[in-house]
C-alpha cells in the first residue's frame, strides 16, 4: 500500500501521537480506511476530491472572468478612477503590506498616488522605485504596475522569492505617473503622450514628462517647441508631476537602490545613458543584470527583448527620468519598453496583458534578486 | 556611401506571415536614400526568395462580401482603444497596413521609423469598374519625434490586380 506523504516532510518524522497527512488515489481508500479502523488510528478526510479542488482554484474559466483580490480584473485596461479606487481598496485591506500616500498634485489638481509595498520587518530597508505611465498613451505600463502589486500580494506567502523581496525591500509603486495625460487619453485623445500643462504663448498643451528632468536638459533628442511631442518644457522640473517625484526620489536617494520605469512600445530593456554615447561606471553590474533579466523574460513565451544603453539601443534623448535617477546616485536605473514592436503599438489588445505582464514579472524579479546580491 | 548620390543599404530580411505564424520567407532588398533630399522617397528593390501563400479564396470571399453590401462600408478606430478589431473588419485593417506601407515608404528617411498606429476612419467609395475603393485616414506613429499624425490614403483593390494607392 503506497501513500503520498504530505505531512510531515519525511517518514522518519512520523511519531506516535503526531498528525500525518497523506494523499491516496480514490481506489486505494478501499483498503486504507479499513486498515486505519482496524489499527485504531483516528482519521478525518480533509479533501475528498483533490482534482476538483485544484480545478476550482485555477483553470476552467475564460480570461475575462479571471478575478482575484475582490473581483478586480487585471486583464483589462482601467480608467484613472478605477485605478485610484483599487489603490484605496488595497490600502484598507492589506494594511500590513500596503501603504498608499501622495507625493504631490498634478497640473490639473489630481493627487499623485504611490503605493509602498513590503513587510515592516525591520526599521531600515532598502527600496526599489517603479513607475508606470509617464507617457499617457502607453496603457500597458499602468497595467503592469497593477499586475506587479497583485502578484506581490497574492504570492508573497507561497513564493520564496517574492517573500524575500517583500521582507528585505520596500517597493514604491506609482501606477500612473502622468495622471492628467492618462485621463485625457481615455476621454479625448487615445494617442496623447505629454502632460496637460497649458502653454503661455502657443495653443498647444503639455510637456514630455520624460524630457523634463534636470539632466542635460533639452539637449539632443528633445524639442524646444511647445507643440512637439518631445517638448522639454520651459525649464527643468517645470511639470509638477516631475517636480514631485524628483523631490521624493532626492529625499530617499540613500534608500532607493533601483529605479524602474515602464514604457511602451519596442520590447527593450534600457539603461543609462540616454543623453550621450558613453559607458556608465558600473557597466559590468548593470549589463549583467540586464542580460539575465532579458533571458528570464524570454523564458516565459520566447519573446525577445533587446537591451543596452538607451542612446545606442533606442535613440538619444535628454532630460529623461532614468538618466536623472542614475545621476542622483541610484545604481540600477532601467527603462522598460514593453510589447510589442509596432504591430499593435500603443493599442496592445487586452488579451495580451497577461502574457506581457507575466514575462515582465520574471525580468523585474530577476533584477530585484540581482540587486540583493550586492554588485553595485 | 555613394559619393554625390546618397547611402545604399543591402538588407537580408525574413518575412513572417502575420496570419500564418511559423511560416516565413526570405528576401533581399537594396535601399538607396538620396543625398540631402527630403522630397524624394528612397529607391527600393526587393527580391522575394520563395513563395507567398495563396490567398485566392479569402480574397474572393472578401471581394464578394464588400460588393454585395447595400450601403458603403464605413468604420473608425481600428483597432479600438483597447486593441480590439471586429473579425469582419480584419481585412480592412490588413489593407490599411498595405496603404500605410506606401505612405511610410514615400516619407521615410534614414532618421525616421514609422508604424501604423490606428485606422482613424475608413470609407468605401462605390465604383463603376471592378475595383474596390477605400478612402482611409490612418494615424502613423513616428518613433524618433514620437508624433502620431494623420494621413489620407485612397486604396484601390481587386483580387487579381492587388492593391494600388492612388494619390
Amino acid at each position: 500500500l503506497q501513500v503520498d506523504l504530505w505531512q510531515p516532510s519525511s517518514p522518519s518524522h512520523i511519531v506516535e501521537g503526531a498528525v500525518a497527512d497523506v494523499r491516496v488515489p480514490r481506489n486505494t481508500t478501499r483498503s486504507l480506511l479499513p486498515y486505519l479502523q482496524q489499527a485504531n488510528i483516528p482519521y478525518t478526510i480533509l479533501i475528498s476530491d483533490l482534482q476538483q479542488a485544484i480545478e476550482n482554484q485555477t483553470g476552467g474559466r475564460p480570461h475575462r472572468n479571471r478575478r482575484s483580490l475582490s473581483g478586480y480584473n487585471y486583464e483589462v485596461y482601467h480608467s484613472l478612477d478605477e485605478i485610484e479606487d483599487w489603490m484605496h481598496y488595497l490600502n484598507r485591506t492589506y494594511s500590513d503590506l500596503v501603504h498608499m500616500f501622495s507625493v504631490g498634485k498634478s497640473y490639473e489638481g489630481r493627487s499623485l498616488y504611490v503605493l509602498k509595498l513590503g513587510k515592516r520587518s525591520r526599521p531600515y530597508k532598502k527600496a526599489v522605485w517603479i513607475d508606470c505611465g509617464i507617457h499617457a498613451r502607453e496603457w500597458i505600463g499602468p497595467a503592469f504596475c497593477q499586475w506587479f502589486v497583485k502578484e506581490a500580494l497574492q504570492t508573497y506567502q507561497t513564493d520564496p522569492d517574492m517573500r524575500r523581496m517583500l521582507t528585505q525591500l520596500y517597493f514604491y509603486i506609482m501606477p500612473v505617473f502622468n495622471v492628467d495625460g492618462y485621463h485625457f487619453s481615455w476621454t479625448n485623445d487615445r494617442f496623447w503622450r505629454k502632460t496637460r500643462s497649458k502653454n503661455m504663448r502657443f495653443h498647444c498643451h503639455g510637456v514630455d514628462a520624460n524630457r523634463n528632468w534636470k539632466v542635460k536638459w533639452c539637449d539632443e533628442g528633445a524639442s524646444l517647441h511647445p507643440c512637439d511631442d518631445t517638448y522639454c518644457g520651459p525649464f527643468p522640473e517645470s511639470e509638477p508631476e516631475v517636480k514631485a517625484v524628483a523631490h521624493f526620489l532626492r529625499k530617499h536617494r540613500k534608500q532607493i537602490k533601483a529605479y524602474l520605469s515602464f514604457h511602451a512600445y519596442a520590447q527593450m530593456l534600457l539603461y543609462p545613458y540616454s543623453y550621450k554615447y558613453a559607458t556608465i561606471p558600473n557597466f559590468n553590474c548593470v549589463e549583467s543584470a540586464a542580460y539575465n533579466a532579458v533571458n528570464a523574460l524570454q523564458s516565459a513565451y520566447g519573446v525577445r527583448y533587446r537591451y543596452g544603453p538607451a542612446s545606442s539601443t533606442l535613440y538619444v534623448s535628454s532630460g529623461s527620468s532614468m538618466d536623472w535617477a542614475y545621476k542622483n546616485g541610484i545604481p540600477y536605473a532601467f527603462a522598460f519598453e514593453l510589447r510589442d514592436t509596432g504591430h499593435f503599438g500603443f493599442l496592445l489588445p487586452e488579451m495580451l496583458i497577461k502574457p506581457t505582464c507575466t514575462e515582465t514579472m520574471l525580468a523585474v524579479k530577476n533584477i530585484t534578486l540581482h540587486l540583493l546580491k550586492k554588485c553595485h | 556611401d555613394i559619393d554625390d548620390v546618397g547611402h545604399k543599404y543591402y538588407l537580408e530580411l525574413e518575412l513572417e506571415d502575420v496570419l500564418d505564424r511559423g511560416r516565413s520567407v526570405s528576401c533581399t532588398a537594396e535601399v538607396l536614400y538620396h543625398l540631402g533630399s527630403t522630397t524624394s522617397a528612397p529607391d527600393v528593390q526587393v527580391t522575394v526568395q520563395g513563395e507567398l501563400r495563396s490567398t485566392e479564396e479569402a480574397d474572393k470571399e472578401f471581394y464578394n462580401r464588400i460588393r454585395s453590401l447595400e450601403k458603403e462600408l464605413v468604420a473608425e478606430n481600428i483597432p479600438d482603444s483597447h486593441g480590439n478589431v471586429p473579425p469582419e473588419l480584419e481585412p480592412i485593417h490588413l489593407l490599411a497596413w498595405v496603404a500605410s506601407g506606401y505612405v511610410i515608404w514615400q516619407n521615410s528617411t534614414e532618421n525616421t521609423k514609422f508604424h501604423l498606429a490606428q485606422v482613424k476612419h475608413v470609407k468605401q467609395v462605390k465604383r463603376s469598374d471592378e475595383d474596390l475603393q477605400f478612402d482611409y485616414v490612418v494615424l502613423l506613429h513616428e518613433m524618433v519625434s514620437q508624433e502620431v499624425l494623420p494621413w489620407q490614403v485612397t486604396v484601390l483593390w481587386h483580387p487579381q490586380r492587388g492593391a494600388r494607392v492612388s494619390q
